[in-house]
């Protein structure tokens, strides 16, 4: 049984937890909002650039595609490119990345294949370091930056090309939070290079003119397809992040509210036997004289 | 009719709107798009989109980086990279 001392100071420590909760729960409330509203906003860019893209690869085939869409011919080194965030505090989100790429790396290994990892964001680095040690590659610091954005983006996506082109990969693939509300933030897997083949378009029947020529506006359009991907997945991975965070945070808050009650009620009742004891001392001593 | 431009960066939708012309600065030479113009496509360099409200009106100058220009018969779809402002 803790002495009322003890009890006190535990009903203090978990007042200060909370409050450290209950804050951060607002905090991410805010910031999820603005998060949100980016995811938004960049998918129009994205939706109408898969369009383009779709529309483009149908016409440009063959010996004509550039490697970025139709592969080293091999897919025999794979990269996974793990999206974490660089913050903790959200609950299940990044450990259940790190499964998801666990469980694909383990796929890919099973089949014969090679694995290697490119880590963007902390979080990842240390599980998934534990257990494929020899295979992480690179990896793309963003805590320094507030909010990634496209400059980000830009410099992953550069980096990935630079090393598809060096040809230190055959296929990669991008695993990220898929953001679907506050509860739930989905990890999902896509391939990333070689860009897949857009499902085809419709075929509007319509000639259309390039300037320059279809192969060179696709060379062009294939890493802005990539960045764009990445970009997406950042934004995503900002939008679960806060809703992971607030949800956490959420019942943290909770939790500790049903602590604190559980602990003033035995707070209560050692106070309330303290005070009993005591009476019942003093009656003893004043019916013994 | 009017043609219906729009400008989107990966950050936002910067523009949807009807407008009379709208000339963009294309890699192979700037060129102005109408109301039914025919399909075209062409990679933009960096440069300024004049958006024409009106015929005969003061062009609005938008400054981009790096992007497409989609003409389709939807109108006019610009994607940029970067835009400034």
């Amino acid at each position: 049984m803790p002495s009322l001392k003890e009890l006190k100071g535990r009903i203090n420590s978990v007042k200060s937890t909370q409050k450290i909760t209950k804050a951060k729960q607002m905090v991410a409330a805010a910031k999820l909002r603005r998060a949100q509203a980016a995811a938004e906003a960049g998918r129009p860019y994205a939706l109408r650039l898969a369009a383009v893209m779709a529309s483009l690869a149908g016409k440009v085939s063959g010996d004509a595609a550039p490697k970025l869409l139709a592969g080293t011919g091999s897919d025999k080194r794979n990269l996974l490119v793990v999206v974490n965030t660089d913050k903790g505090l959200c609950g299940g989100l990044n450990s259940n990345l790190v499964k998801a790429a666990r469980i694909k790396a383990q796929e890919l290994l099973a089949e014969g294949k090679e694995v290697s990892f490119y880590l963007v964001g902390k979080k990842g680095r240390a599980p998934l370091k534990r257990d494929f040690a020899e295979l992480i590659g690179g990896g793309f610091d963003t805590s320094n930056v507030r909010t990634p954005g496209f400059e980000e983006a830009d410099a992953i996506a550069a980096e990935l090309i630079g090393m598809f082109e060096s040809g230190q990969f055959d296929v990669a693939h991008l695993i990220y939070p898929t953001f679907q509300s506050a509860l739930a933030q989905v990890p999902t897997i896509n391939q990333l290079i070689p860009v897949p083949a857009p499902s085809a378009a419709e075929d509007t029947g319509a000639v259309v003119e390039y300037e320059p020529g279809e192969e060179e506006i696709l060379a062009e359009l294939l890493p802005r397809y990539v960045k764009t991907q990445i970009f997406g997945a950042l934004l995503e991975r900002e939008a679960s992040e806060q809703g992971a965070s607030m949800t956490a945070m959420d019942n943290a808050t909770r939790n500790a509210g049903d602590l604190i009650n559980k602990l003033t009620i035995q707070y209560n009742r050692s106070r309330q036997a303290a005070i009993t004891t005591e009476l019942i001392e003093i009656i003893a001593g004043a019916e013994a004289l | 009719m009017a043609l219906h431009f729009e400008l989107v960066t990966p950050a936002k939708l910067v523009r949807s709107e009807d407008v009379h012309m709208v000339v963009v600065p294309g890699t192979e030479g700037e060129f102005g798009v109408l109301e039914g113009h025919a399909p075209f496509m062409s990679t933009i360099r960096d440069g300024a989109v004049q958006v024409y409200k009106t015929a005969g009106g003061a062009p609005e100058v938008i400054e981009v980086r790096g992007g497409f220009a989609e003409v389709s018969e939807n109108g006019l779809t610009v994607l940029a990279e970067h835009v400034e402002g």
